[in-house]
């Protein structure tokens, strides 16, 4: 297993150097006057001074060289500008704020809602899978064939606008957004009363012990919830169904029903454990996935996280900001699938041996 | 005794073998593949996606014909009736910048005169309009993109396979690489870039989803010619000294490209529905166009009193849903028919 994971971990820096390229690539579209916010936060109106920022930033530079001062910022009068291994990935116009200050302002609540979006597909799709595989034919195995063919077939947008149209609208339910004012003023009141100790709302309010701060939240994520995930716990069901009924048909299930165990038995603890593996791969690819997913429900709920800030600022063409969340993105999903693939190697045998 | 004169039948064989005529197409495509096209039409889940896709495909073909465009050298204009924000409703009139009469209209709507069948949306764009003549943008977008990403993954799958080593590694860290990125962000900031520079049409979004989407298809061709470059066929043709490139592109590629073109073909409902987002998100084309996810993002600013405007969602999203069932439940029932382990089974 050791070589295996050498080899993998081989793969991140030249996975780190080809994200790096493709966004500094995408990056060259721009002219040399818009890629000046990477370094300033104002661009001059004055020709001269626009001029003078070209040359003092090297924008006109070879591309070899202006990649890599990119990469490790570019010192001018002392002082380090840019520079996207210190963090720094520019000055976003649209926002009116670096860049990584919004994504340290928005991550926060993807990751919130990505947590309550994952935990319950993994913890209720696997005991629905295997329910499906056990009663094969049944009504959840049924169930999940028709709400995997529609769900595939409904866009995040249309199903999010819809959401929108019966819970908020017709309803009253479920409010998009974040919070309500109320909660608003209690969260980020200056009196420090609520202390933010993870930045995750839902769970700063539990460890308050503020219920109705964390209803609240709930109230306002549960939409966004539902838009995001749905299309997973059809794939979730199906994935481990299938996997089931096949590992069901080992002669190792087999003679454990021949030795005279019980039923619940075998299921449980020798079919499914050896069922689950692909399932594991499935839920790390689909923890993955939701990083794009959550652009368009965010934009739909208006919810305030990366996604949203993404798609609002790729639509007023504001490529600087975007391009530092793609690069943030690359980073995370980067070290995500290490993780996935190393946690393949640990459960699976046959990869670890290999 | 009498003399067996050899006729070239073998009884023995005609026994195990089932006497089965072997069509014009079989023999074309080849039994594997044969096997492909006849399971797609197996299952009346599968009958019913082509049903969908046939019904997409008239309407594309009759739009002139269903509602005339008001501007024949922009046909893809979505004509307003106005300019207030407000939407109007389904079956209002329609008062200005009409389209000319279809010959159907009279008989059935018996009225002389146009009225806004599914209702206008904000700034008076006609749904009814922008639904049919997005019928045409769907198919045109989902087949240049995929014709373009097939294209694209066959060459580098191909080339990686069949080159294989160092060329071969190369190549895959780079699908690795564009793999990283989510495919919707990625291709969201490649349209954003574009857009600016090429300006405001079908093609920053066409150009995003082509850039980040050959790489399934890459490495689908890539692992089937791998496998089939150990057939014995292949390596009956290098023992009788035919050409590497021959080989290639005679013997391997023809044989391993099939089961990735449906593939491919049935992937135009996931390109639309892409493209849709992208354009929901308000990248891509200029206002007005008539596309599926134009149409729909003009809902975003009425969020709040869509249960009075419903049908600006209700009716273009309920197309863009049948229109990607349609393609879902033929390329369900592919999955079932490439399936290894359903092999033998038809």
């Amino acid at each position: 297993m050791t070589t295996y994971i050498i080899r993998r971990l081989l793969l991140v820096p030249v996975l780190l150097f080809g994200v790096t390229v493709l966004i500094f690539a995408m990056l060259q579209f721009l002219s040399p006057v818009e890629r000046s916010a990477l370094y300033v936060r104002d661009i001059p109106k004055n020709d001269n001074a626009i001029n003078a920022i070209i040359k003092q930033y090297g924008l006109d530079q070879p591309i070899y060289v202006q990649y890599w001062r990119w990469l490790v910022g570019h010192t001018v009068n002392g002082v380090r500008k840019g520079g996207i291994i210190f963090g720094d990935f520019g000055y976003s116009r649209t926002a009116s704020q670096p860049v990584v200050d919004l994504i340290r302002n928005r991550f926060p609540n993807t990751l919130d809602l990505t947590i309550w979006a994952v935990a319950p597909v993994i913890l209720v799709g696997i005991w629905l899978g295997v329910q499906a595989a056990v009663h094969q034919n049944g009504f959840i195995d049924q169930a999940a064939r028709i709400f995997s063919i529609v769900g595939t077939s409904f866009p995040t947008f249309v199903f999010g606008l819809l959401m929108l149209m019966i819970f908020y609208v017709s309803l009253h339910w479920f409010p998009p957004g974040r919070l309500s004012d109320w909660a608003n003023q209690v969260v980020f009141s200056t009196s420090g009363n609520f202390h933010h100790f993870t930045s995750l709302l839902t769970f700063d309010a539990l460890l308050n012990g503020r219920l109705d701060i964390f209803w609240d939240a709930m109230r306002h994520m549960l939409m966004p919830i539902l838009t995001l995930s749905y299309i997973s716990w059809a794939t979730f069901v199906r994935v481990t169904r299938s996997s089931m009924l096949e590992t069901l048909r080992m002669e190792y299930v087999t003679t454990a029903r021949a030795k005279g165990l019980r039923e619940r038995d075998v299921i449980n603890k020798h079919a499914r454990p050896n069922a689950m593996i692909p399932v594991i791969t499935l839920a790390g690819f689909q923890v993955i996935g939701l990083l794009g997913g959550v652009v368009i429900t965010e934009t739909v709920f208006n919810y305030p996280g990366i996604g949203q800030a993404a798609a609002s600022a790729a639509q007023q063409l504001d490529v600087i900001t975007v391009l530092g969340f793609a690069l943030f993105d690359g980073l995370i999903l980067i070290v995500a699938n290490l993780v996935v693939d190393v946690l393949y190697a640990v459960i699976d045998p046959r990869v670890r041996l290999a | 005794m009498a003399e067996t004169i050899p006729s070239g039948e073998n009884s023995l064989l005609r026994e195990t073998i089932a006497d089965r005529k072997i069509g014009r197409l079989e023999h074309f495509l080849g039994p594997e593949n044969y096997r492909i096209l006849t399971g797609l039409l197996k299952t009346p889940a599968s009958i019913l996606g082509f049903i969908l896709i046939g019904f997409f495909i008239l309407i594309a073909i009759l739009a002139p014909v269903i509602i005339p465009p008001v501007t024949p050298n922009d046909p893809y204009k979505i004509p307003r009736d106005g300019y207030s924000s407000e939407p109007r409703p389904m079956m209002s009139d329609w008062t200005r910048n009409a389209p000319p009469l279809p010959f159907w209209w009279k008989p059935i709507m018996k009225t002389d005169h146009w009225v806004h069948l599914l209702g206008t949306s904000q700034g008076q764009y006609d749904v009814f309009y922008g639904i049919i003549w997005g019928t045409r943008t769907a198919f045109r977008t989902g087949i240049i993109v995929v014709l373009a990403t097939f294209l694209i993954g066959v060459i580098v799958g191909s080339v990686s396979a069949y080159y294989g080593g160092a060329v071969d590694n190369i190549i895959m860290r780079i699908v690795d690489v564009f793999l990283t990125l989510p495919f919707i962000l990625a291709a969201l900031i490649l349209a954003a870039v574009l857009t600016p520079r090429i300006g405001a049409s079908l093609y920053p979004a066409i150009i995003a989803l082509i850039v980040f989407g050959w790489m399934g298809y890459a490495r689908i061709i890539r692992g089937d010619i791998l496998s089939i470059k150990e057939r014995d066929y292949v390596m009956a043709a290098r023992v009788i000294g035919v050409k590497d490139s021959r080989i290639l592109f005679r013997h391997i590629i023809p044989n391993a490209i099939f089961p990735t073109l449906v593939l491919a073909s049935l992937a135009i409902g996931d390109v639309v529905l892409s493209f849709a987002a992208l354009s929901f998100l308000g990248i891509g084309t200029a206002i007005g166009y008539a596309d599926w996810g134009q149409v729909l993002s003009f809902a975003r600013n009425w969020i709040t009193s869509l249960t009075t405007y419903w049908y600006i969602i209700v009716w273009p999203g309920l197309t863009l849903v049948l229109f990607v069932m349609g393609w879902n439940l033929v390329g369900d029932a592919l999955r079932d028919v490439l399936d290894p382990r359903m092999r033998g089974k038809t």
